[in-house]
């Protein structure tokens, strides 16, 4: 039997995404699970879920991607989340040159691609300021979700963050609780230091080219505007850009065994 | 393994905590070195060496004292070792490449201070290295704020002497070191009791200048296409060549290097054709930090060359053989050693020529520019360091990192992405 599905696994340190692609590059299946505490878990419950859509084992080529990657024994190859990443998000948006930014669960990547190649990449330091762990933290806080945390952010204004330490910001956001500061405001506070801490590191890349936004953060508009705003350029995104790094390591299975039919002539 | 327990003691070191250390380093060893394929059968020797480091060397060292010699412990490849062997007295690198010492270090020292400095003061303070008991004399320097520092706190503990570096390197900063490294040598002569002659001197540069040599002939293989030996095992070279005795020292390297070159010549690489040929930039790597090393090169790299002090930087340039008064001698030295680029200087556009250099001449795919963290002038070299690069087209990858294990995975994901982006 030959290999039908091409699937790209991103264990992030959020979020496992899975795309499963058939031939022609068709996006057939996108899979979303929390990574939970173990990355081997995860994986193989990724590998009964594909089992019981059908995916099986002998008739697919796995390439893993995302901080787990190594996690995944019945991958062929993993590639980091870099390439992976800048891949995707190229498909996605049917561009070779892009500028990406990927706001992870605990890291902020800017990668610079130009005719489909990575040519340089950023990443944030150990700390998790300007990630989606951040602003997750935030939001509890502040006893609502992310989504609800970027849309009161839109009314409020006035007041800031000053600390990139996550724990040293939610005790500030717990002192402005304290002093009766509005939630909106204190929303506002939380998006516009995320925004400060990634636009900071993008001085350092290049940006005269089209600019995504990709990773679990992507579809929260208010904090793209406030991006595109600090950046002063438009920041697209897409509803897949979740699955970047996932759909990046699906095209690379598609490689790998493309490759591997050449060999065997 | 030869018992070592009774010199230990002897030295007034911490038994117990020193047993801990003496736990993880052959599991270190194993995991990097051993696990390589294919390796040089001349590395035997470091081998050796680094799986008794605290036991075969210190032990010579304490036999030399027995005989009224003087071990002078260094900090820095601006000490020239030429001074000190000619009155006799034997040089030892003391400076610390493990987390183990670091809390010790931090016990005094500032947290936001260099792991290398915060290790070097830990070894001493908390008595679980053996070079850092055996010298008898410690020679610092003024390369960087936290060692200055730092050495006023080890001087509290042991005989230092501070040599002052230059910041500038105009006629009159090669004057200034000259005069600095004459008034070392009447230190040295005081303190061992033996008489400095130009005779004396001239051994001394030529043992020196060999050993230069030696190193150099290894890292000339290095620069071949069929890459004769990994990067790891080069650098435990070096690393282990600031503790030997230098006549030894070149002799185990030329006789690697008469491997190496037969290796060519047959054609016999440790590593596959398609692997991408890294040269590492900034920071120097004590002993037994192989952190950077063993991620690249389990990551598809292979280190090729050090632009480090422990790496080029320490065997680059020779010294003139051909003076023969002290005050030749002494600026012959100063000259030599001034052309070594260290971030302390201003400007030090030098270390960016030498580094578009050695890209060229080891023929490498892209450059890792690595310092430790809280060291302020490597760091901020970096924006020129890596601008400097990209206009010449060689890709390059800036990061900063410490002794602790903690980042591996990050690093892990950016040195990966780094050489899949060189593919």
């Amino acid at each position: 039997m030959g290999i039908e599905y091409y699937v790209g696994i991103d264990i992030g340190s959020t979020c496992a995404k899975t795309v499963v692609m058939g031939a022609e590059e068709k996006t057939l299946h996108r899979l979303l699970r929390p990574t939970g505490w173990s990355s081997v878990e995860t994986a193989s419950s990724i590998q009964e879920e594909l089992e019981s859509l059908g995916i099986s084992a002998d008739r697919s080529i796995v390439v893993s991607t995302g901080y787990g990657r190594a996690a995944v024994p019945f991958a062929a190859k993993n590639i980091t989340e870099i390439t992976c990443h800048a891949r995707g998000a190229c498909h996605i948006h049917g561009t070779e040159d892009l500028t990406v930014i990927d706001i992870g669960g605990q890291d902020t990547k800017l990668i610079a691609v130009e005719r489909g190649q990575v040519t340089d990449f950023l990443m944030n330091d150990k700390c998790s300021a300007g990630t989606g762990r951040f602003l997750e933290v935030m939001a509890n806080t502040l006893s609502v979700t992310p989504e609800q945390l970027c849309e009161l952010a839109r009314t409020g204004g006035g007041t800031s963050i000053s600390s990139m330490c996550t724990v040293f910001a939610e005790s500030e956001v717990i002192g402005l609780i304290g002093k009766g500061e509005k939630r909106e405001n204190i929303a506002f506070a939380v998006v516009d230091s995320i925004v400060k801490k990634v636009a900071s590191q993008a001085g350092r890349l290049k940006l005269d080219q089209k600019v995504c936004l990709t990773g679990g953060l992507c579809e929260f508009d208010y904090l793209r505007d406030r991006l595109s705003h600090s950046l002063r350029c438009e920041v697209s995104s897409s509803p897949e850009g979740r699955y970047a790094g996932a759909t990046g390591a699906a095209l690379y299975a598609r490689d790998l065994y493309m490759k591997q039919k050449r060999m065997n002539g | 393994m030869a018992d070592y327990r009774k010199m230990w003691e002897d030295l007034g070191m911490d038994m117990e905590n020193h047993d801990n250390l003496c736990q993880v380093l052959p599991t270190a060893v194993g995991d990097v070195f051993l696990s390589q394929e294919n390796r040089p059968n001349a590395m035997d020797f470091w081998d050796l060496v680094i799986s008794e480091v605290h036991g075969i060397r210190p032990a010579e060292l304490i036999e030399a004292q027995k005989e009224g010699r003087k071990v002078f412990g260094t900090f820095c490849v601006y000490v020239p070792d030429e001074v000190v062997i000619a009155a006799n007295g034997i040089v030892t690198g003391l400076c610390g490449g493990s987390q183990f010492w670091v809390p010790d270090g931090e016990k005094v020292l500032p947290k936001s201070t260099c792991p290398l400095v915060k290790a070097s003061v830990g070894a001493r303070l908390g008595r679980t290295c053996p070079f850092f008991r055996i010298a008898d004399m410690y020679v610092g320097e003024t390369t960087c704020d936290g060692k200055k520092k730092a050495y006023e706190i080890l001087g509290e503990d042991v005989p230092m002497y501070i040599m002052d570096v230059p910041q500038m390197k105009r006629e009159k900063d090669i004057l200034k070191w000259k005069d600095e490294i004459a008034e070392f040598a009447k230190k040295v002569e005081e303190f061992t009791g033996n008489a400095i002659t130009p005779e004396k001197l001239a051994e001394s540069i030529h043992i020196i200048n060999e050993k230069r040599k030696a190193l150099a002939r290894v890292y000339e293989c290095r620069k071949s296409k069929c890459l004769p030996i990994s990067g790891r095992d080069a650098l435990l070279m070096t690393q282990i060549s600031f503790f030997d005795d230098p006549v030894r020292c070149a002799q185990m390297c030329n006789r690697l290097a008469d491997e190496l070159e037969e290796r060519i010549k047959n054609g016999v690489s440790v590593v596959s054709a398609d692997t991408k040929r890294i040269l590492i930039t900034g920071t120097p790597l004590a002993v037994p930090n192989w952190k950077l090393h063993n991620i690249i090169e389990t990551s598809g790299g292979a280190v090729v060359c050090e632009e480090m002090c422990t790496g080029t930087r320490y065997f680059e340039n020779l010294v003139d053989e051909t003076k023969t008064t002290l005050d030749e001698q002494f600026m012959a030295l100063s000259e030599r050693y001034m052309k070594t680029n260290c971030a302390c200087f201003t400007p030090n556009t030098g270390r960016i020529d030498d580094i578009l250099r050695l890209a060229k001449e080891y023929q490498v795919d892209g450059v890792i520019d690595c310092s430790l963290k809280f060291c302020c002038l490597y760091d901020t070299e970096k924006y020129a360091v890596s601008r400097a690069l990209k206009d010449a087209g060689i890709p390059v990858l800036s990061l900063e990192t410490d002794y602790e294990d903690a980042d591996a995975g990050q690093l892990r994901t950016r040195i990966g992405a780094f050489i899949e982006m060189l593919s």
